[in-house]
């Protein structure tokens, strides 16, 4: 481990105290964490609250023949609901609403919701949840992408297939022709566990219309899959997020299954009820990232020039539809990484398999098809015999060349610049050199290994135009302003982000800014908190809805154009005793210039992309095989960082998660159910297992950004896993072309093939 | 939580005799809890079939380090953050202090007992392959009396012991003779803590005239129980350290153990990394001799 | 089902204040905690020791409170997050994670700065290894530990400053 970085504060004396944009500024709810204060979905209780359990599915497929409620346990006291008590429609309302919020006749996957109990006493209900015997008659399932497509069996649709994209530019066909050499590779993924430390809860209560309190990212979502699971109007369902223990996406899609199931017990007993997860629950019932395969085949000249390539990359969707079109379109967007591509051909499919739904989990197909693009670009450097640093700078797009989708890159990104800047933080060259040398007497190998890559902010193409968010600014009657967003905030920073953006533009201390609690009875849909959205594009309209509520007293005569704090507070005040309240709405407008066909998969994907070169250095033991990250460069162009301990923070935390998918954390699976989901033997790194990541800025600004800001939510988790798996490769000289990389994989990979076992997970496919 | 508190009794009588005695009076009744980091896992995932506790946390009879001339016996209701902070066992048993060290975080250190970690008996637990090497004795006590019996023979099968019923382990014994010893350990796991081992090893070895006079293997994670190479051990002794021999000894050790594939690791993998281990101890102690 | 077993009384002092309370001997200390006492600043995030974020001080020393019977608590003296602060005054490690981005979440944090005091009553000038060592049982998903292991050298400075 090396390296120790000054802690922020150091750095304040640095920071110009005139702004408030760019400042590390307490966050709005950081007192309330430190002290205990803050308030989480379990620490809640209301009078009377039941609490809440679940039945689920033992097997991966079948019809549900027969339900016995064994003897031992007071089934009189408690509230048992099914399908059949469902008012509305039996869906988790998403996208294509294939998944039951209940199972009625047919399970598809281990671990589905088949029934849900309810009693006083929370610690009645694991036995009774045991003591609900159900009988099934089994189908055959499918548990891999391979079964999937084989097409034997049909779990889904007419094919297995949830949903196909096609991306094609130039003239593939003759290109092959003209390639001094033609590389291919297959690149794997596997399920990774989003692991917020909070685990998934809600509690819901009945009364005309149910109220939903919940750890979770998007309330409008949620409030849109009550009305059609409860059959209720808009007004009658009230959705409020409370402190979430984090997120990572894992509570985008999933808090709509089991508010569902909270909302139905309400309804039924006339109760609150609280529903909870333990950890083993969360890890067996909730989603995952989704398992991929990526095979490239691509055209390149002896200098390294790309030509044309063909991309095929497929995700595992599991046994609904849920958000897997989605992310396979950012998986297939992404897949051709930071690089001219004068032809190409990107083909992405989504195929269903037998376990529960795979979903959201920051990067969002991204971290998947950009590990392929990063292994792949290695790959092509090694068998060309050029260095992975010349193979990127000769490939890299520049301004005014366009991305695999034809959108034209405009802002003045220098890749090779970025590129020169990380290798020299990183030391690459001198220490490759050195290791080189070093290895050569040595019983652990050092390797050092990059990743060049970009991840678009905002909605895909039309998305953000479909969502049409709005935000407002209310002015308050002691003269303080509050910021009304559905967008929540789970430890990235979004409170205290748009408070700054709100405060900055009015001219007021950050302490006069407040936000108010995500309840969709009192805020607007400023759309779901995911997607690197929330700085960029909600944020942009927190400073229109400001500029809006100045223009509003400046219109009333209350405010002169240049004002002070005091006259601003007193402006607003006087508004407020006047008129009774004050206002101001954003709407999001579409910039002109942004164009996307939704059918050819053509055009402007992203409003803004940010860009990024990661650089890690390892450590392999050879008597162990395990792999240490000595150190972690990760530099990054985002336009403008609004606040440098949070922006930090978000960088730091993606890495960790990265290095986690790169090397330690695997979900193994029988017959499509979590055999690990436990904290000790599910692995992520603890801290003794990670070096302090280097982490650097650059910011070349956004004009669709609040005060020049791009997403950075999710960048920095689609990096370091090529980086780590680059610099295992240069330590080794052997390629490694799966995730996660294990000692035991590490151990097959460079030992000659008699003395290797049998893997144990005959899921994982072609090694 | 999958268990019921209201299902559960747990009584703390507070002395080492009362313990033995309710043990006695009421035959496989009372399962002893110390510190609580394996009974309280099992407890929370609903799997704890016993339905009567009684508490030996903290008995001053059992959390005590005892030093004489010839050896200490650590009491069974020490903890791992005990033995760590203990300048006999670090000075002179410097791979149970290395076992304790590595033992969960500080939180689970704090709890976490010796005899727990003995009597729970499964074979990836961590202070065990040093206390083979050490060749510990082990006091176990009963309301009967007293019984001293060796280590090596404890460990009968998968988490099987040769604790009698109503038997409880009160101390560990250990010879102070190892401080002249070449000593090596391991723990191999998933991450650098919180981890249950994939492999472990701790081995001692002596050195006369370029040979080896004594040694002593013990590994754990790769069998039923943690055990003593000592086919390994029996091949080694009296014999030079040279590179035919290390490969003879990755080889004899490989073929001592029984790894498994299983949730954690893989047989394969356990074989290669335990002759690698093994290895890696022969080379320390052979160079260790050359640069002394 | 059984025959539910008998409660017992039990007293200990928690961040300084007698508590007595009759439960069954094999709740947990973090269920006593949060649901009888009311402190929910101790969080569950795992049940099996493993997470750190249900660490308090018993009788000074950081154990995992999921994995401790009450009974076991017994006249015991248990600090918990809420008892950190003095009189409205931040310790400085609060302080530190404030300023130097240690929660981002937060349900980690209270665990972690639990830890992280434990850590310092022991070692006051730790090293970037001690520190990170001794938070080595408290898991964090969000940070990436960096900004926590700052917070805690920072808080380890000024500590020493007086």
């Amino acid at each position: 481990m090396t390296g120790w970085i000054a802690p922020a504060w150091s750095k304040m004396n640095h920071v110009n105290h005139k702004h408030i944009v760019g400042m590390p500024l307490p966050r709005k709810e950081g007192l309330d964490k430190v002290t205990g204060r803050a308030q989480y979905i379990d620490d809640m209780s209301l009078p009377g609250t039941l609490y809440g359990g679940t039945v689920r599915s033992r097997i991966p497929r079948g019809s549900i023949r027969k339900i016995t409620f064994l003897p031992g346990i007071p089934w009189d006291e408690f509230v048992v609901v099914t399908a059949k008590d469902i008012p509305g429609k039996n869906c988790v309302a998403l996208i294509v609403d294939d998944q039951p919020c209940l199972a009625d006749r047919m399970v598809n996957h281990p671990e589905e919701p088949i029934l849900l109990l309810a009693h006083p006493d929370r610690h009645l209900l694991p036995q009774a949840v045991e003591s609900v015997k159900i009988e099934y008659d089994p189908f055959p399932a499918l548990f891999s992408i391979e079964e999937s497509e084989r097409q034997q069996v049909i779990i889904w649709g007419s094919d297995n297939t949830f949903k196909t994209y096609l991306i094609e530019q130039g003239n593939l066909d003759e290109v092959w022709a003209k390639a001094d050499y033609i590389v291919e590779g297959e690149y794997r993924t596997e399920a990774q566990e989003q692991l917020y430390i909070e685990n998934n809860g809600v509690i819901a209560s009945f009364d005309r219309g149910i109220t939903l309190w919940g750890s979770l990212q998007c309330p409008y979502y949620v409030h849109k899959a009550l009305m059609t699971l409860c059959n209720l109007p808009a007004d009658k369902v009230r959705v409020v997020q409370t402190e979430t223990g984090g997120a990572f996406g894992g509570k985008e899609e999933y808090p709509s299954m089991i508010a569902g199931h909270a909302a139905l017990l309400a309804m039924k007993s006339g109760r609150p009820v609280k529903i909870v997860y333990d950890r083993m629950e969360d890890m067996l019932a909730t989603s995952k990232r989704h398992p991929s395969r990526t095979r490239h085949r691509t055209a390149v000249t002896r200098e390294g020039k790309i030509l044309g390539g063909e991309i095929e990359f497929v995700i595992d969707g599991g046994a609904y539809a849920t958000l897997s079109s989605v992310v396979l379109s950012r998986g297939t967007i992404h897949a051709g990484g930071p690089y001219f591509w004068p032809s190409v051909r990107i083909r992405g499919k989504a195929v269903a398999t037998n376990a529960p739904p795979h979903g959201a989990f920051r990067g969002f197909g991204a971290p998947q098809s950009l590990f392929a693009m990063e292994r792949h670009m290695d790959r092509i450097a090694a068998r060309l015999g050029i260095s992975p640093v010349e193979i990127r700078r000769r490939n890299f797009l520049k301004p005014g060349q366009s991305t695999t989708t034809g959108q034209t890159i405009t802002e003045p990104i220098a890749l090779d610049k970025l590129l020169q800047r990380a290798l020299s933080l990183a030391d690459y060259e001198a220490k490759k050199e050195r290791f080189r040398s070093q290895n050569m007497s040595s019983s652990s190998k050092k390797g050092i290994g990059l990743a060049a890559f970009l991840h678009g902010a905002g909605f895909t193409g039309s998305g953000e135009r479909y969502l049409a968010s709005v935000v407002g600014v209310e002015g308050c009657a002691d003269g303080g302003v509050r910021v009304l967003v559905s967008s929540t905030e789970f430890g990235q920073g979004t409170k205290t982000v748009l408070c700054q953006i709100a405060a900055e533009t009015l001219g007021l201390p950050y302490e006069d800014v407040e936000i108010a609690q995500p309840d969709t009875e009192a805020v607007p849909n400023s759309g779901p908190t995911v997607a690197s959205r929330t700085v960029m594009v909600v944020g942009k309209l927190v400073q229109s809805a400001a500029l809006g509520l100045r223009q509003t007293l400046i219109g009333a005569g209350l405010l002169g154009e240049g004002h002070s704090r005091e006259e601003f507070r007193t402006a607003c005040a006087n508004y407020v005793a006047e008129r009774g309240g004050l206002k101001s709405w954003a709407r999001y407008d579409p910039p002109s210039g942004i164009f996307w066909d939704d059918a050819k998969y053509r055009g402007e994907a992203y409003a803004a992309y940010s860009w990024a070169i990661y650089v890690a250095e390892v450590t392999v033991d050879l008597t162990a095989y395990g792999v240490t990250v000595d150190d972690f460069v990760a530099l990054q162009e985002v336009g403008r960082v609004l606040h440098p301990v949070l922006a930090r923070g978000q960088i730091t935390g993606g890495v960790a998660q990265g290095i986690g998918f790169a090397l330690y954390e695997k979900v193994v699976w029988q017959d499509g159910r979590m055999q690990n989901a436990q904290m000790t033997n599910y692995i992520m790194p603890t801290s003794a297992d990670l070096p302090p990541i280097r982490v650097y800025f650059e910011e070349l600004g956004n004009v669709h950004g609040a005060f020049g800001a791009k997403g950075i939510g999710e960048l920095p988790i689609d990096g370091p896993a090529p980086a780590v798996v680059n610099a295992v490769a240069d330590a080794l000289g052997t390629g490694f072309d799966s995730l996660p990389l294990l000692p035991e994989g590490i151990f097959r990979g460079i030992t000659p093939a008699a003395t290797t076992g049998v893997d144990s997970n005959p899921a994982q496919g072609v090694r | 939580m999958r268990s019921n508190p209201a299902d559960y009794e747990l009584v703390a009588p507070g002395s080492l005799q009362a313990v033995l005695w309710l043990l006695a009076e009421q035959p496989g009744e009372w399962l002893p809890i110390a510190g609580g980091t394996d009974v309280m896992v099992q407890y929370g995932a609903g799997k704890l079939p016993a339905r009567k506790l009684v508490s030996l946390w903290n008995l001053p009879e059992l959390r005590r380090i005892e030093v004489s001339e010839g050896e200490i016996q650590i009491g069974s209701g020490c903890t791992y953050t005990d033995l760590r902070e203990s300048t006999v066992v670090a000075r002179e048993f410097p791979l149970l202090a290395s076992a304790a060290r590595w033992t969960g975080g500080i939180a689970n250190q704090n709890r976490g007992t010796l005899g727990g970690n003995i009597a729970n008996a499964s074979p990836a637990a961590d202070s065990l392959p040093a206390l083979l090497v050490y060749e510990a004795d082990l006091i176990l006590v009963s309301a009967g009396g007293e019984r001293r019996i060796p280590y090596l023979d404890f460990h009968t099968g998968y988490r099987k012991t040769l604790l009698a019923p109503g038997e409880l382990i009160r101390a560990v014994c250990l010879a102070r003779r190892f401080v002249k010893y070449f000593s090596y350990t391991r723990k191999v796991g998933p991450r650098q803590a919180q981890a249950i081992a994939k492999i472990s090893i701790a081995a001692l070895g002596q050195m006369a005239d370029g040979l080896i006079e004594d040694i002593r293997i013990a590994v754990g994670s790769v069998a039923p129980t943690p055990l003593r190479l000592k086919e390994t051990e029996g091949m080694l002794r009296g014999n030079s350290i040279e590179a035919a021999l290390l490969s003879k000894a990755r080889q004899t050790a490989v073929g001592e153990i029984r790894p498994i594939d299983d949730i954690r690791s893989t047989a394969a993998y356990r074989s290669a990394v335990t002759g690698n281990l093994v290895a890696d101890f022969l080379r320390g102690m052979r160079d260790s001799r050359r640069s002394a | 089902m059984n025959a539910p077993r008998a409660q017992c009384d039990i007293s200990l002092t928690v961040n300084d204040e007698f508590r007595t309370l009759r439960t069954f001997p094999m709740e947990r200390l973090l269920d006593v905690l949060r649901g009888r006492l009311g402190l929910t600043g101790t969080k569950e995030g795992c049940g099996e020791g493993e997470c750190g974020s249900c660490a308090v001080l018993l009788d000074g020393v950081l154990v995992n409170s999921c994995l401790v019977p009450v009974l076991q608590a017994q006249g015991a003296q248990v600090v918990t997050i809420e008892g950190l602060a003095e009189r409205g005054r931040l310790h400085p490690l609060q302080q530190c994670f404030l300023e130097c981005g240690g929660a981002q979440c937060g349900i980690c944090t209270p665990g972690m700065i639990l830890a992280a005091y434990a850590l310092l009553k022991k070692n006051p000038q730790p090293s970037l290894h001690d520190i990170q060592e001794g938070l080595a049982g408290n898991l964090c998903r969000c940070t990436g530990y960096a900004q926590i292991w700052e917070a805690v050298a920072e808080a380890s400075v000024r500590g020493n400053r007086g």
